[in-house]
């Protein structure tokens, strides 16, 4: 565990979260983050999120992150996910249940094609 | 789901009507039809919008440009140049000379409509909370490093010259409080985080904690530094449980890093934190209540003076702010006081988070500078109201103002809204359409208070419960015109006699629902007439017959 003793040592770590962070956009991941506050939670993002690791698993789908994150603000549309494709816009879906997110996996994170249906407009 | 996606409003001062203000809404209701826009595009009166010489004046949302003066004939143009096709009518848009106060403000924005800037969120959505790396990589606890590197002074400076004022309610300047608190004289002091968020309707503060747990503790690191404590309190909701074990985990780690704990980035400055939960009492909100919490005590007001200031947690000068306020303080010692004051109003630099509820087509949270219009926020973030008309909006949760619909284009900061009597209050917004009814409001209202009053003082225990038995009859259809006196007394008295914040003010919403909406209250207990239909009014049987009101209830029974 690397302990912070100077702004240097700050700018230091920062640039190593940044390049590990850069290697997965560059590795050409695809990431899928799921908002995963008291409202997502309340919503069902916790079956989301499941549904998503188990299609990935289903699927061996190696190249794919999935990570968390807050509340987004957008509680009229929890749960909430958002994709992102390499090199590719951010891309915000809500009103999600299993079932959409298993056809947003394969139409979107798999085929590439936005569902619109489901996209949140921020 | 109907979705405004324009707003038409038309100026309806005096001198607008006299200049045919009233054909050109006329004219606008029949193109907008005519071109199968009705549904996408909303058209009102807007009034009091300030003096000018180009009347009558039609503004459109979201772009917020301003036409003027606009004549029937021009209308046309207007809908199918800039409502169906998007293009601005050059020719018709207001010089920005006959501009003053209001207009010129909303002109300057011209185009920069609808903005959402995220400073307190900016985090909030995009890191995991739970890891310390995603923060830092975001520019965090930078600001920290580079304060040590400064005087305690030269850092209250800062935020003195900021302008940031407090987001917990009052809206005091912060960087004041914290030198109040920097200039005594004692070895031990104490910052304190309110997260207690006990008032109804608000979630900003959730959001920030359970989304960006470490820009609270840089915040409040930067503070201790800056007032000289060392060591603090994160005072949180009890019901929150998930911002409280994000908070726990966050810590941890910042422990770990060494950016908590003694000799932080090897200066001489300490500092390590405690969370502590509350136990769901709304007034341990009020900072002095929030104190005695923290001791173990009952959760009661005390006496001011003292202030927590000079006497605070444990009798030693503590400070205590905002979860929101605290959350802008990193991005300000990063981008600077003058960064900051370019965002927001003069008397109220920065942005503001709204917690949008109600009868609006799209609810949740917002952030946006400080001063844009309460019909901005409804139009544009909130895509319209849902159900109905707008008939009035609560800001601030239960203890904020009702505010009725032509205060709607006053902009929000806490000086406009100050000259206008209401608060701004925590950022809750509560819109409300023509099927609420205000009596029912009122007595949602003071039932919360009743039940939330620590019952120290006798103005506030004894005054909500009676505001609210008086409440309940005039809901019943069996109050009488004294009651209506009685309330207007409590009203005042709430306010005038209260110990502290809650009672005083449980009686404002109280006060401006007897202000603006006297005759509706009047009805319910004159005609027996509840005009929203909501309350009970179990004398039943009120028939409307054509414009005749048939009352089977006897008066006053
Ligand atoms: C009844 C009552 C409840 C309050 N609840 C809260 C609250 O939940 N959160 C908060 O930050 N401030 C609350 N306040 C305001 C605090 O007393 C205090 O003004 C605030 O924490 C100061 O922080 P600021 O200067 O950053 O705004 C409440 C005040 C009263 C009277």
């Amino acid at each position: 565990m690397p302990t912070i003793k100077s702004l240097d040592d700050l700018t230091r770590i920062r640039e190593e979260v940044l390049k590990k962070q850069e290697l997965i956009t560059t590795s050409g991941k695809t990431e899928i983050i799921v908002g995963m506050g008291t409202v997502g939670r309340a919503t069902g993002t916790q079956e989301i999120l499941t549904a998503i690791l188990s299609y990935i698993e289903e699927h061996n789908l190696g190249n794919v992150i999935v990570r968390q994150t807050g509340d987004m603000g957008l509680d009229s549309f929890e749960p909430v996910i958002q994709v992102i494709l390499p090199g590719k816009e951010r891309v915000t879906y809500g009103k999600l249940n299993p079932e959409i997110v298993k056809s947003i996996l394969s139409n979107h994170v798999i085929g590439g094609k936005i569902i619109e249906e489901f996209k949140v407009e921020r | 789901m109907k979705a405004v996606r324009s707003m038409v409003l038309v100026s309806s001062d005096a001198e607008s009507i006299a200049l045919g203000a009233n054909e050109v809404f006329s004219a606008f209701q029949q193109k907008i039809q005519d071109y199968g826009l009705s549904d996408e595009i909303s058209i009102s009166f807007i009034s009091d919008i300030g003096h000018n010489s180009a009347a009558p004046l039609v503004i459109i949302y979201p772009e917020a440009v301003i036409y003027g003066p606009v004549k029937p004939d021009d209308v046309l143009d207007i809908v199918e140049e800039h409502l169906d096709k998007g293009h601005i009518v050059e020719r018709k848009l207001v010089p920005a000379h006959e501009l003053s106060e209001h207009l010129a403000w909303l002109s300057s924005r011209k185009g920069t409509l609808p903005a959402e800037n995220r400073i307190v969120l900016k985090n909030v959505g995009l890191i995991d909370p739970e890891n310390i790396e995603d923060y830092i990589a975001l520019d965090g606890y930078q600001a920290l490093g580079t304060v040590l590197g400064k005087t305690p002074a030269e850092t209250i400076g800062i935020i003195k010259d900021s302008g940031l004022r407090g987001r917990g309610g009052a809206g005091f300047p912060t960087g004041l409080k914290w030198s109040f608190v920097a200039k005594t004289h004692i070895d031990k002091k104490y910052v304190v985080c309110n997260a207690d968020e006990s008032e109804p309707g608000t979630f900003k503060d959730r959001l920030v904690l359970e989304g960006d747990p470490h820009a609270i503790i840089e915040a409040m690191a930067i503070a201790a530094y800056a007032v000289g404590a060392d060591e603090g309190y994160v005072y949180i909701r009890g019901e929150y449980g998930l911002a409280i074990e994000r908070m726990k985990v966050a810590i941890k780690q910042a422990r770990e890093y060494g950016l908590l704990g003694k000799n932080i980035f090897s200066s001489k400055f300490s500092f390590d934190l405690h969370v502590h939960a509350g136990a769901g009492a709304y007034i341990c909100g009020e900072e002095t209540a929030l104190i005695e919490s923290i001791e173990g005590k009952r959760g009661e007001p005390r006496s001011r003076p003292p202030y927590p200031t000079t006497f605070g947690l444990w009798g030693k000068p503590t400070l205590v702010n905002n979860v929101e306020t605290l959350a802008n303080i990193p991005a300000i010692i990063r981008n600077g006081a003058d960064w900051y004051r370019s965002i927001g109003t003069p008397s109220s630099p920065g942005t503001k988070v709204y917690t949008i509820l109600g009868n609006v087509n799209v609810t949740g949270l917002i952030e946006v500078p400080m001063g844009i219009t309460l019909r901005e926020v409804i139009t544009i973030y909130a895509k319209g109201m849902k159900g109905g008309t707008f008939k009035m909006a609560q800001t601030g949760g239960s203890s904020g103002s009702i505010i009725p619909a032509n205060l709607q284009d006053t902009p929000m900061d806490f000086d406009s809204f100050k000259t206008a009597s209401v608060s701004l209050g925590s950022g809750a917004l509560l819109i409300c359409n023509q099927e609420i009814c205000v009596v029912d409001l009122a007595k949602v209202l003071l039932n919360f208070f009743r039940f939330e009053s620590c019952g120290k003082c006798n103005p506030c225990r004894i005054g909500c419960q009676k505001s609210f038995e008086i409440l309940s009859n005039i809901a019943e259809g069996i109050g009488t015109l004294q009651d209506l006196e009685d309330l207007q007394m409590m009203a005042d008295q709430l306010y005038e006699l209260s110990n502290c914040g809650l009672g005083q003010t449980a009686g404002s919403p109280l006060k401006d629902i007897l202000t603006y909406f006297h005759a509706e209250v009047e009805s319910h207990i004159r005609l027996k007439v509840c005009p929203a239909d909501t309350c009970p009014m179990s004398g039943k049987t009120i028939y409307q017959v054509g414009q005749e009101v048939k009352i089977t209830r006897e008066q006053g029974a």
